[in-house]
């Protein structure tokens, strides 16, 4: 492969990059006092939407073929799918943060500079199938996570979130490490495929069960602290709460779907023989962590806790796919579809969050007492995408769920459909208390709420996503199986 | 017969030595303590014959990290003298789980046959290991200097005095 057709198949990835530089040195240069830094989330935007054209561009150029590079990444539909959304992710970020970030840090170019290399760690995390590749891009993406979460210097709730992510974002990414040395040990490769080539000898495989288990355990706990898996979710309360809410925002889509990526790439392309193994693996976290996820939530009064324990159980949802991937990795439709609900509902939620406090400067659920007369828009917004959450249609949620719960039945995992089902059923219990806040109690104050321009749009475009996947799924699932099916080759 | 007694000296002493750095309730030892398990771990990588590795892990950890660590301390108000109790009230339930996953590894690892290679290491490995990174590992190499670049950029932001 040509040199040029190396950097054209990168290019997501190198615009990215060629952005987050940009904007740091734009900060450097720029004054203080000129007023032109306002100019920089603008230009944060335009850099993603140079990065959203490559992806376009690649991703027709690859016709659903794979193109290898070098044994460490494979820019396939699945990579570009993902980087779609690392970059739709980063691009509702940088506009919810528009007003909250005004005023608050001195070092606003920074912030817009870091949401641009944590989206190149999601998108490297995507297209990665070399273990080597995989941490560091895990790794990019984790320190960007931290230094976002504590953004808030003078915030003692966001250093401390800042710090309890860190501690434990460190000690499972140790043990992540540890799980890749193992896998090293035993096969003698880091890439996925050599790895996977290493087992397809029946022989070696008995012998060395356990010691893969092992290996995949560790492995898993460095995946399943991105995508806040229980046992490794109890950094994910603190930090939502904690870090500046459009970072809240970030860390519950980004890092999931990232995390996910991986882990179906790992498990997929690496470990097809063990699939007995991680398949009751994933059930039964999948089973404790909506399960947890979901019961938690209900006590919380805190939006962003609340949010946080849901985005928890969501996690759990995604996992009943992959636990349950069947024939043609049929699954990972439901995975991939239920992701890009997932994103466009969560964030929409965060708009309306970010709104609120950007006004009231609260977070408490109590304070979203009559909400429907301060803001009718915010408030029609929030059933929407609560309804997108339980996965209640007409909403994009329903066909997640649905795509979902097909995969579990068509494997014949009737008990994780059903408690998939009874989790949904709770869940609806704490999402409508917010509602019933908003709608059927009085207001404390009468003040109508204002939300900045930049924040309607958002919200806008997440409701007409979420209603328009709900009424016309069919491009969207088409677009999920394609790539399923190319991941099944 | 050298080689296995060596070994078992080396990795007690890196043992020792990290668990001096996580019980010293004095920072400025617990650093020390620190170069010595790097120093342990570079005669480890020797006695693997992996020789560059060894020399890295000197400059590197002992020599930059070790170095910035000690200097942190020292310019850190308070931090030199105050002794900082290094276990919190948990530590009785964290001790039994790193113990019980301890002996589950233990249990898991022993049992397995390890495939292993009797071929001699090449005798001059950097060249290959020169050419590696800038070829096969080329990407993860690039990676890793964006991962460097945004870690000094967040530590500024993150420990800068305010203005």
């Amino acid at each position: 492969m040509t040199l040029a057709k190396t950097l054209a198949l990168l290019s997501p990835e190198l615009v990215l990059l060629a952005g987050g530089l940009g904007i740091l040195l734009l900060d450097m240069i720029w004054k203080d006092d000129e007023g032109k830094k306002d100019w920089l989330p603008y230009l944060t935007l335009v850099g993603l939407g140079g990065a959203l054209a490559a992806v376009i561009v690649v991703w027709r150029g690859l016709g659903g073929g794979v193109s290898a590079l070098a044994t460490m990444l494979d820019v396939d539909a699945l990579a570009m799918f993902i980087c779609l959304m690392a970059v739709l992710v980063a691009a509702l970020v940088v506009v919810f943060s528009v007003e909250f970030v005004r005023g608050k840090t001195p070092y606003r170019g920074e912030f817009y500079a870091f949401l641009l290399f944590a989206a190149l760690g999601i998108a490297l995390m995507a297209a990665a199938t070399n273990l080597v590749l995989i941490y560091i891009s895990v790794e990019l993406l984790s320190v960007t996570s931290y230094v976002l979460t504590g953004y808030l210097r003078g915030d003692a709730k966001s250093n401390e979130a800042a710090i309890k992510y860190f501690l434990y974002g460190a000690i499972v990414s140790a043990a992540m490490l540890y799980g890749m040395s193992l896998f090293y040990g035993i096969t003698g490769t880091t890439d996925l495929r050599g790895i996977a080539e290493f087992f397809s000898d029946p022989a070696s495989m008995s012998e060395l069960h356990w010691v893969v288990f092992a290996a995949m355990v560790l492995l898993f706990a460095g995946l399943g602290f991105k995508i806040a898996a229980v046992p490794f979710h109890q950094w994910a309360p603190d930090a939502y709460e904690g870090a500046p809410t459009p970072v809240t925002a970030f860390l519950s889509v980004g890092p999931k779907a990232a995390g996910f990526a991986v882990l179906l790439r790992v498990l997929i392309i690496g470990l097809p023989q063990f699939e007995a193994d991680w398949t009751a693996l994933l059930a039964a976290i999948s089973i404790v962590t909506m399960t947890l996820g979901n019961v938690v939530a209900i006590v919380q009064k805190n939006i962003k806790r609340m949010i946080a324990y849901s985005s928890i159980a969501q996690a759990g949802y995604i996992l009943i796919g992959l636990a349950c991937l069947g024939a043609d990795n049929y699954g990972l439709q439901g995975v991939l579809l239920y992701l890009l609900v997932y994103l466009f509902a969560n964030l929409g939620l965060f708009a309306v969050v970010i709104a609120f406090s950007n006004a009231t400067g609260s977070d408490e659920i109590e304070d979203y007492a009559g909400l429907m007369r301060r803001s009718p828009w915010l408030a029609a917004g929030m059933v929407v995408f609560f309804l997108s959450l339980v996965g209640i249609p007409p909403t994009a949620g329903f066909f997640g769920k649905v795509l979902i719960f097909a995969s579990a039945i068509r494997t014949q995992s009737y008990l994780l459909a059903a408690i998939g089902v009874l989790n949904g059923v709770i869940s609806l219990y704490y999402y409508f208390n917010v509602v019933r806040q908003g709608f059927f109690l009085p207001p404390k104050e009468a003040a109508p709420i204002p939300a900045a321009p930049e924040l309607r749009v958002a919200l806008l475009v997440c409701m007409a996503v979420v209603l328009g996947i709900g009424v016309f799924p069919q491009p969207f699932i088409q677009l999920a199986q394609g790539v399923a099916r190319l991941l099944a080759i | 017969m050298l080689l296995p007694i060596l070994f078992i000296f080396f990795s007690i002493a890196v043992l020792g030595f990290a668990l001096l750095v996580v019980t010293t309730r004095n920072m400025f030892h617990a650093a020390l303590f620190l170069v010595g398990a790097l120093f342990g771990v570079a005669a480890l990588y020797i006695l693997l014959e992996a020789e560059f590795l060894a020399v890295v892990q000197i400059l590197i950890y002992v020599g930059a990290i070790a170095t910035l660590i000690v200097f942190a301390i020292m310019l850190s108000r308070n931090m030199m003298r105050r002794d900082i109790r290094a276990a919190n009230d948990q530590w009785v339930e964290g001790a039994v789980a790193a113990v019980l996953l301890f002996a589950l590894l233990v249990l898991v690892l022993s049992r397995a046959s390890w495939p292993t290679v009797t071929a001699a290491a090449p005798p001059d490995a950097i060249p290959g290991i020169g050419k590696a990174l800038v070829s096969d590992y080329v990407i993860p190499f690039e990676v890793a200097s964006v991962l460097l670049l945004v870690g000094m950029v967040g530590a500024i932001i993150i420990a800068r005095e305010r203005e």
